[in-house]
């Protein structure tokens, strides 16, 4: 059962009227096979045009879709094996951002990103992908060993934020924040980061201060949430589709802004509508970087990724 | 002489109604009026609440550098790369702040010495659009840390800042790594940063330049977070803690060293410049 968005209602219905007729046509001798075919190529030319065209606030709910696959969905279909990891200790283990060792088609890898959750429990579990100081001290303490062991770094990013809480704030979320960049800087081995969903803010770049930053065709980007943009700019929360827009918060702007490397195709519809397809693409993006950026010394990724952030605005 | 006195020598050589305006200014802690001079000659801290008050980039710098420092000039910078527009142009937005303020951003950087120890000093101004951090203040930020790298010398920073500049969009998160890159820099050469958090400093400053110091002061009552105090009151449905988020309440979960009155802030500036001495080049 799809869950459809508000701008899908057209495909929806006609998907709708396409599952009717298939339902009647069972045990029926009248041929609608014509009919049908004629049909699902109207729905998926519908749903290719309206994907084609998307604009940033539809990317914004495509990016933020239930159904969209999350970092252990992308895992299970893009990597070999993953063997996650526990804890920054410190104080806790924090599942809003989970880490680990894993296998891409034969590359070790330290494997670090957001997760989440895909039901009301998991939600709950995962905080909603919202890392606590716990969970980016636990990435900054596999970051530190990776770098020890030779392992390249791939993130995969998928936060609406770091989580605001009087804890987080108590255990010093913003020194956490600023030292997972540092540390992501200080990295001697590649690193990658793909913004598979939403890359929101701080609680993001954490994560994605990377050499290589990758980002879902329908992914996005930014400095702060549209809805929190809009409330503060505009005053009211109901702008956030101009704040979007505004913001130019989509891979493709992110690309011409020469902020993102690579844009990774997702399936007609969005990643939700085929996760193993769009983990595909995935994990192929990420091989071909990693290959790419392979028996670099660590005095060259590092000055790569200073360079890629010193250039912006100057310096 | 009493108050009275005061205020009615000082009448005559003012126009009356500038006289309203500027000769008295309301304690932003306590809502005494005090006699500007008095306010501004006590560095901007009430003398009755002890509030300190928001000041700007050149006060600053005249409060913190020895005579005779050098004042950097403000970096060329892409305006308005995303042609940004809400209710206003953020060209006009730009434009107003300019009007008010001496700089052409909210990070000037000043280059001299702190009681005869080399130091340069960045200082973030929130009465230029909140402070708030966009291409300009990031490149500011590195080009102070990079003439500390060229003098050998230590690098602080006064920060202050709602957050991040939002009509640079993502430019202006990019500018957390872009600083970050240059705190390492100073780490790597063996140069103390210091930080000097002031009022109010939170969201993408605090979570990366502000946050990195070898040593980290407060001045009294600085607001200095991460996430607002509105978006965590909506997330958690509860009261906020007393003190939340202030700079003696982060003193006591070990987010910063010291919190200092701006009256010993040279001082002790100065003391700790002598412990955190550049170690002999190699």
């Amino acid at each position: 059962m799809i869950s459809y968005l508000e701008f899908e209602k057209p495909v929806a219905q006609l998907e709708a009227r396409i599952a009717e007729l298939r339902s009647a046509a069972e045990g029926d001798d009248v041929d609608i096979s014509a009919e049908l075919r004629r049909l699902e190529r109207k729905s998926a030319d519908l749903l290719a045009s309206t994907y084609a065209a998307l604009t940033p606030w539809q990317k914004t709910q495509v990016a933020r879709h239930p159904a969209r696959p999350h970092f252990r969905d992308l895992v299970h279909h893009a990597f070999d094996e993953f063997i996650p990891l526990g804890g920054d200790r410190y104080y806790g283990e924090d599942e809003a951002i989970l880490g680990g060792f894993a296998r891409l088609g034969g590359r070790r890898v330290m494997l670090i990103g957001h997760e989440k959750g895909n039901d009301t429990e998991s939600r709950l579990r995962h905080n909603f992908g919202m890392g606590k100081p716990e969970g980016y001290r636990k990435a900054i303490r596999l970051m530190e060993m990776a770098g020890r062991f030779g392992l390249p770094v791939v993130t995969l990013v998928d936060t609406s934020g770091a989580f605001p809480g009087v804890e987080a704030e108590e255990r010093g979320q913003a020194e956490a924040i600023a030292r997972s960049t540092e540390a992501c800087l200080a990295l001697p081995v590649p690193m990658v980061a793909t913004i598979v969903g939403e890359g929101g803010s701080g609680g993001a770049v954490a994560l994605a201060s990377a050499e290589r930053v990758l980002m879902f065709e329908h992914a996005i980007y930014s400095v702060i949430s549209p809805e929190g943009c809009a409330s503060i700019l505009w005053r009211t929360a109901e702008k956030a589709p101009d704040a979007a827009e505004a913001m130019k918060v989509t891979a493709q702007h992110l690309e011409k802004l020469g902020v993102i490397d690579r844009i990774v195709p997702e399936p007609v519809g969005g990643a939700h509508r085929d996760p193993a397809t769009a983990a595909g693409s995935l994990a192929q993006a990420i091989g071909e970087e990693l290959d790419a950026l392979a028996g670099r010394s660590a005095d060259e990724l590092r000055r790569a990724r200073e360079e890629r952030f010193l250039r912006i605005g100057g310096a | 002489m009493n108050w009275f006195t005061r205020v009615r020598n000082s009448l005559p050589f003012v126009a009356k109604r500038s006289t309203e305006e500027t000769l008295w200014v309301k304690c932003p802690g306590c809502s005494e009026m005090l006699f500007t001079r008095e306010y501004e000659e006590n560095l901007r801290v009430c003398p009755r609440c002890g509030h300190h008050g928001r000041i700007g980039a050149d006060e600053r710098l005249r409060q913190l550098l020895d005579e005779g420092y050098e004042v950097l000039p403000q970096p060329e910078v892409a305006e308005d790369p995303l042609k940004f527009r809400d209710s206003k142009k953020y060209t006009d937005r730009l434009k107003q702040a300019r009007a008010k303020n001496p700089h052409r951003d909210a990070f000037t950087v000043g280059s001299g010495a702190i009681e005869g120890h080399p130091a340069v000093v960045g200082v973030q101004d929130f009465g230029f659009m909140g402070g708030s951090m966009g291409m300009a203040v990031g490149t500011a930020f590195c080009q102070g840390a990079q003439r500390a790298l060229t003098r050998k010398c230590a690098y602080i920073v006064a920060t202050a800042a709602g957050g991040a500049r939002m009509q640079e969009g993502i430019l202006s998160l990019m500018q957390m790594p872009k600083a970050t890159v240059m705190t390492r820099r100073l780490k790597e050469a063996g140069l103390p940063y210091i930080v000097l958090l002031t009022d109010p400093t939170t969201g993408g400053v605090t979570a990366s330049y502000a946050m990195l110091g070898d040593v980290h002061i407060a001045e009294p009552g600085a607001l200095i977070g991460f996430a607002g105090q509105r978006v965590i009151q909506d997330t958690i449905r509860e009261k906020l803690p007393e003190g939340f988020q202030r700079a003696e309440y982060l003193h006591k979960h070990g987010m910063v060293d010291m919190v200092v009155g701006r009256h010993e802030l040279r001082g002790t500036l100065a003391s700790l410049l002598d412990y955190l001495q550049p170690r002999a080049a190699a």
